[in-house]
C-alpha cells in the first residue's frame, strides 16, 4: 500500500505542521552530507542552490553545456501566486481550488494546497534575485490572468517569464559553484540510479564530451530532469530533453505514476512538414488578447481577414461562454481538435485554427499589443514569415508537459528511500491538467521552499553515514549494465536511424494515446510498439565513436522511449474514463465532455517495472477528498 | 532547393580540421536551418558516415545553445535571430553555403561545430548574481522599481548567452555578453549594493578568459539574434572606471 505520508490536520495547518516537526540537521553535520541533483532547469538549480547555501555539498549535473540553457528557459507567459495584488479576490484556498479542479479532480489537495500557499514566496525570492517582472507604473509588479481561472494572479517577464526565473536560479547557482559549496557537471548524462541496501547512493553518468562513464556517490540523490512529452517527438520540448534518467530509476524500483497524462498544448504552431523536428509554442497568455475561431464553412478558401464576422465560428466562446478563449488547455485542445477532424482547419495542411488579435489591436491600440507580445510575434514571424499584427496566427495542439512522472510523497520522495524527484519529474500536483503557469510555479516551489525542508528528515537520519563507496559491487554492476547497453546500441548495426524510430513511436503514439484514446487504439499502439522496440534492436545504425556522438545520446534516450511509451499506453487503457488531459472516446457526454467516474477511478495509478516485456505491476494510491467535493469541470 | 554546403568538421579539440563539400537536393524552403542539417545527417547515416555534431537544443531562439557562422555571418543572414530560427527561404537555389563554428581563444572547438562556451559560465561565477539566499527575501511589492526602470533592466536581462558577439568581433570581446548581465543587475535597487565589486570581478574574469578588449566596431550588437544594445558596454566602463576610482 502506497503512504504519502501526508500530514494530519486541517489543510491549511499540514505543511506549517510537518515544518514544525520535521527533522533538522545542524550546520556542522551538512557539509559531511553530500546530495547529488540531476538536471539543471527551475527545480534543480533552486534546489542546488538552495542546498549550496545550507551549507550541504552537492553535485549538480546536466547534459546541456550550461545549466541556463535547461528548457524551463522556454516558458514564456507567467508564474502563478496568490498575492492578490489585483485585490479581485484571489487567496490561497482559491488558488488551491482552481488547481485542484484544473486537474479534474486528481491530484491529491495536500499537496496542491501546499503549492498555492507556497506560492507568494516565490515571487519575493525571485524579485530578490534580480528577475525583471513586469511592472505598474507606480512601480509595483503587474499581473495577467491566464486559462482556467478568473482572477489575474500570473506575473510575468514579457513572453520569457521561464528565462527570467531560471536566470534566477542559475546564478544562484553559478554563485554557489564560485563559494565551492557545489560542484558542477555539464555535458554529463546520468545513465542510472545506484541503490545500496534499498537506498539510493548515487548515480553512473556519461561525460557526453569525452565518453567516460563516471561513478558519483551521495547520500541522497534529486531527480529534476523535466518532463518527457519529447517521446511524440513533435513537442514544444527541446531536442535534448527525454525521459532516461527517470526511466532508469523506474527499472531500479521507483514507482511511475499516471505516465500517460501529458498535457497537449492548445497554442503551437501547426507542422508544416515530414522534416519537422519541433512544434514551436506560442504562449498561452496571447489567449488574453486573441480570439479563437475558424471559418464556418467547410475548406474556406478566403483568407482570414476576408472572412467576414458571421462567417467565423469563435467556438471557444460558443461552447464555453464563462472562461471562453481562457478555457483550460486540454478543452482548448479538444475543442480545436474537433473542429480540426470535422474539416474546418484552416493552413495549407488543414491542421489549424486561427488566433486573432485584430479586435485586441482595435480596442487598446498595437503599442500596448507589442508591449505584451512584441516578442511573440516575432518569433511568429521568423517561423512562417507571416505579420500577425496583419493577420491572424495559425494555430495548433501540440505534446508539452507531463503531468505524470516518479510517484512521490508528500515528502517528494519517490518508492526508493533517498530518491527524490521535484518538478515536472514528479507527478505531484497537477492532477490530470495543469493550468498555465503552474509548472514554472511548481518547479521553484518544490526546490526553493519544500525540497530543503523534506530532504533535511531525510538526512537528519544519514549524519552518521560515511561517504558513499563508489567501488561498491552495486556501482560496479550499474557501470557494467551501463557500459554493456551502449555497446549493444553501437553493436547493432543496422541501417536506421534513432530519429526514425523515434518519430515513428512519436506518430503511434499522437494517433492513438494523444488527445483522444479507446481501448482498440491503445491495444493496437501496444502490439506496434513491441514490435517497433523489436525492430530497433536489430535494424538501428549508430554512426560515429564512443566519445562526442550526438547519435549515440538519442540512441540511448530512444530505447527508454520505446518502453516508456508502452507504459503510458497500458496506463491509458486502464483507466477507463475520461478525465482532464486523458480523454476516452467511450467515456463522453453527449455533447462530447470528459465523463470522469469518481466512484471507480479516484486513484493514481503507480507502475511498478517487473522486467522486459512483463506487464508492470499496478499500485493504486486513492484520492479522497476531506477539504472540496469533486464536481463536474464545467467551464461553460 | 539543391543546394552545395561546406562544413567545418573536426573530430576533436587536438584536431586540425578542415571544410569539406556536401550537397543535398530537394530541401525544402520552409524547413528550418537546423532541419536541413538533421537531413544532411540522415544522409550521412545512410552513407555510414558520422553525424555532423553541431549544438541545438530548444530550437525557439531561447535556449542559446544553437550558434554557427553561415557565409561568415554569425547565425546567418537575418537581423536578430538564431541559428534555430533561420528558414532555407532565406537561401538561393543553387547556393553555396558554408558553416563554420563560432571561433574564439575562449570558445574551443570540440567537435565540428561544437564549441565550448563554459567561459561565459565563470564570468557569470565571478559575480553575475545578486547575493540572496533562498528565504531571505522581503515582500516583492516592498522594493518600487519604476516601469522604465523594469524595462530598461529587461532589455538588458534578455541575453540568451550564445556567443555570437564574441564570435562577430574582431578581438573576440564578451563586452557584450559581461555588461548585458553588469546592466540587468546595478538597474536594479537590489543589485546596486554589490554594484562595484561585480563589475571588477566579472570584467577580471573576462580578462583571465581570454575574451579580447572592445574596441566599439558594434558588430556584436548587430549581430545579437536578442538586440542587446551596445550602450550596456559604456555602462560597463562608466561602472568599473567608478569602482576602481572608488576601491579602497
Amino acid at each position: 500500500m502506497l503512504d504519502a505520508k501526508i500530514p494530519e490536520g486541517p489543510l491549511e495547518d499540514k505543511w506549517r505542521h510537518y515544518k514544525e516537526h520535521a527533522k533538522l540537521v545542524n550546520p556542522a553535520n551538512r557539509k559531511k552530507l553530500e546530495v547529488i541533483v540531476v538536471g539543471t532547469g527551475l527545480a534543480g538549480s533552486s534546489i542546488a542552490a538552495s542546498l549550496g547555501e545550507m551549507g550541504y555539498r552537492v553535485k549538480a549535473f546536466c547534459f546541456q553545456d550550461t545549466p541556463r540553457r535547461a528548457h524551463s528557459v522556454a516558458a514564456q507567459g507567467g508564474v502563478n501566486a496568490c498575492k492578490n495584488y489585483k485585490n479581485d479576490g484571489d487567496n490561497v484556498f482559491r488558488m488551491f481550488y482552481d488547481t485542484i479542479k484544473g486537474g479534474d479532480f486528481r491530484a491529491r489537495e495536500a499537496n496542491v494546497y501546499r503549492l498555492a500557499e507556497c506560492s507568494a514566496s516565490l515571487i519575493d525570492q525571485a524579485v530578490a534575485q534580480g528577475v525583471p517582472f513586469g511592472r505598474e507604473y507606480g512601480g509595483y509588479l503587474n499581473n495577467r490572468s491566464f486559462g482556467g481561472v478568473q482572477v489575474s494572479r500570473t506575473f510575468y517577464a514579457r513572453g520569457q517569464t521561464g528565462q527570467q526565473l531560471l536566470l534566477g536560479a542559475y546564478q544562484a547557482l553559478m554563485r554557489q559553484v564560485h563559494l565551492g559549496s557545489v560542484q558542477l557537471f555539464a555535458r554529463h548524462e546520468m545513465l542510472d540510479l545506484v541503490t545500496i541496501d534499498g537506498k539510493a547512493k548515487g548515480i553512473i553518468v556519461r561525460n557526453l564530451d569525452t565518453g567516460e562513464i563516471e561513478r558519483h556517490g551521495a547520500h541522497a540523490v534529486i531527480l529534476a530532469t523535466g518532463g518527457f512529452g519529447k517521446i511524440y517527438y513533435l513537442s514544444t520540448l527541446a531536442m535534448g530533453c527525454n525521459g532516461s534518467a527517470i526511466w532508469r530509476a523506474h527499472k531500479k524500483g521507483a514507482l511511475i505514476a499516471n505516465p500517460s497524462w501529458t498535457q497537449i498544448h492548445p497554442t503551437s504552431l501547426p507542422q508544416s512538414g515530414e522534416y519537422q523536428s519541433k512544434l514551436t509554442l506560442m504562449s498561452e497568455s496571447l489567449r488574453n488578447d486573441g480570439r479563437i475561431w475558424v471559418p464556418k464553412k467547410e475548406k474556406e478558401d478566403r483568407l482570414p481577414n476576408q472572412v467576414p464576422e458571421e462567417d467565423r465560428d469563435y467556438y471557444l466562446e460558443r461552447r464555453y461562454p464563462a472562461f471562453g478563449n481562457l478555457s483550460p488547455r486540454d478543452i482548448a485542445s479538444r475543442a480545436a481538435k474537433e473542429r480540426i477532424d470535422a474539416g474546418y482547419g484552416v493552413g495549407p495542411l488543414k491542421n489549424a485554427v486561427y488566433l486573432d488579435f485584430s479586435k485586441a489591436i482595435k480596442d487598446q491600440g498595437v503599442d500596448k499589443i507589442r508591449e505584451k507580445y512584441d516578442n511573440l510575434f516575432r518569433m511568429y514571424e521568423k517561423i512562417t514569415g507571416v505579420d500577425a499584427y496583419k493577420e491572424p496566427m495559425k494555430i495548433s495542439p501540440a505534446a508539452h508537459f507531463s503531468m505524470g512522472g516518479l510517484w512521490v510523497d508528500y515528502e517528494l520522495m519517490t518508492t526508493i528511500p533517498g530518491f527524490f524527484a521535484l518538478g515536472e519529474a514528479n507527478f505531484a500536483d497537477h492532477g490530470a491538467n495543469r493550468l498555465g503557469a503552474n509548472s514554472l510555479l511548481q518547479a521553484c516551489v518544490d526546490g526553493y521552499f519544500i525540497a530543503p525542508y523534506t530532504l533535511a528528515n531525510y538526512l537528519a537520519d544519514e549524519i552518521r553515514t560515511p561517504a558513499t563507496d563508489i567501488h561498491h559491487p552495486a556501482f560496479d554492476a550499474a557501470a557494467k549494465q551501463v557500459e554493456d547497453q551502449l555497446h549493444l546500441l553501437k553493436g547493432i548495426g543496422g541501417k536506421l536511424s534513432a530519429d526514425y524510430f523515434h518519430k515513428t513511436l512519436g506518430k503511434i503514439l499522437y494517433d492513438k494515446c494523444g488527445l483522444s484514446r479507446a481501448a482498440e487504439g491503445l491495444e493496437q499502439a501496444i502490439r506496434e510498439i513491441k514490435a517497433l522496440r523489436q525492430q530497433f534492436y536489430a535494424d538501428l545504425f549508430i554512426p560515429g565513436g564512443l566519445a562526442i556522438n550526438s547519435e549515440l545520446e538519442k540512441a540511448g534516450r530512444v530505447a527508454d522511449y520505446l518502453e516508456l511509451g508502452e507504459l503510458m499506453c497500458h496506463d491509458a487503457l486502464t483507466r477507463e474514463e475520461s478525465c482532464g488531459a486523458h480523454f476516452r472516446v467511450e467515456y463522453q457526454t453527449p455533447e462530447g465532455e470528459a465523463m470522469r467516474n469518481d466512484k471507480d477511478f479516484a486513484f493514481i495509478s503507480a507502475w511498478g517495472w517487473t522486467g522486459e516485456n512483463q506487464s508492470p505491476v499496478w499500485n493504486k494510491e486513492p484520492l479522497t477528498f476531506e477539504f472540496v467535493t469533486p464536481t463536474v469541470r464545467s467551464y461553460k | 532547393m539543391h543546394i552545395r554546403l561546406k562544413i567545418w568538421r573536426q573530430e576533436n579539440s587536438q584536431d586540425t580540421g578542415k571544410m569539406q563539400d556536401y550537397e543535398l537536393a530537394d530541401v525544402n524552403p520552409d524547413m528550418s536551418f537546423l532541419e536541413m542539417l538533421d537531413m544532411l545527417n540522415e544522409q550521412l547515416l545512410e552513407q555510414g558516415q558520422r553525424a555532423i555534431e553541431f549544438d541545438h537544443d530548444c530550437r525557439e531562439g531561447i535556449c542559446g545553445q544553437c550558434g554557427v557562422m553561415i557565409n561568415g555571418r554569425a547565425h546567418g543572414p537575418l537581423k536578430n535571430t538564431t541559428t534555430c530560427q533561420l528558414h532555407m527561404r532565406s537561401f538561393r537555389e543553387g547556393e553555396t553555403i558554408y558553416i563554420e563554428p563560432f571561433r574564439a581563444t575562449a570558445f574551443p572547438v570540440k567537435c565540428d561545430l561544437k564549441i565550448d562556451r563554459t567561459a561565459f559560465d565563470r564570468v557569470i561565477q565571478a559575480g553575475g548574481y545578486i547575493s540572496v539566499n533562498t528565504g531571505q527575501a522581503p515582500e516583492a511589492n516592498s522594493i518600487p522599481i519604476g516601469h522604465p526602470v523594469a524595462e530598461a533592466a529587461f532589455d538588458a536581462a534578455a541575453c540568451i548567452g550564445c556567443g555570437a558577439c564574441v564570435a562577430v568581433c574582431k578581438n573576440s570581446s564578451a563586452a557584450l555578453f559581461t555588461s548585458a548581465k553588469i546592466t540587468h543587475l546595478v538597474l536594479l535597487p537590489q543589485g546596486a549594493v554589490e554594484a562595484q565589486q561585480r563589475v571588477r570581478h566579472m570584467v577580471d574574469q573576462m580578462d583571465a578568459e581570454g575574451f579580447g578588449h572592445c574596441s566599439n566596431t558594434e558588430a556584436c550588437e548587430a549581430e545579437c539574434p536578442q538586440q542587446i544594445s551596445v550602450l550596456h558596454i559604456a555602462r560597463m566602463n562608466w561602472e568599473y572606471n567608478k569602482a576602481q576610482l572608488l576601491k579602497k
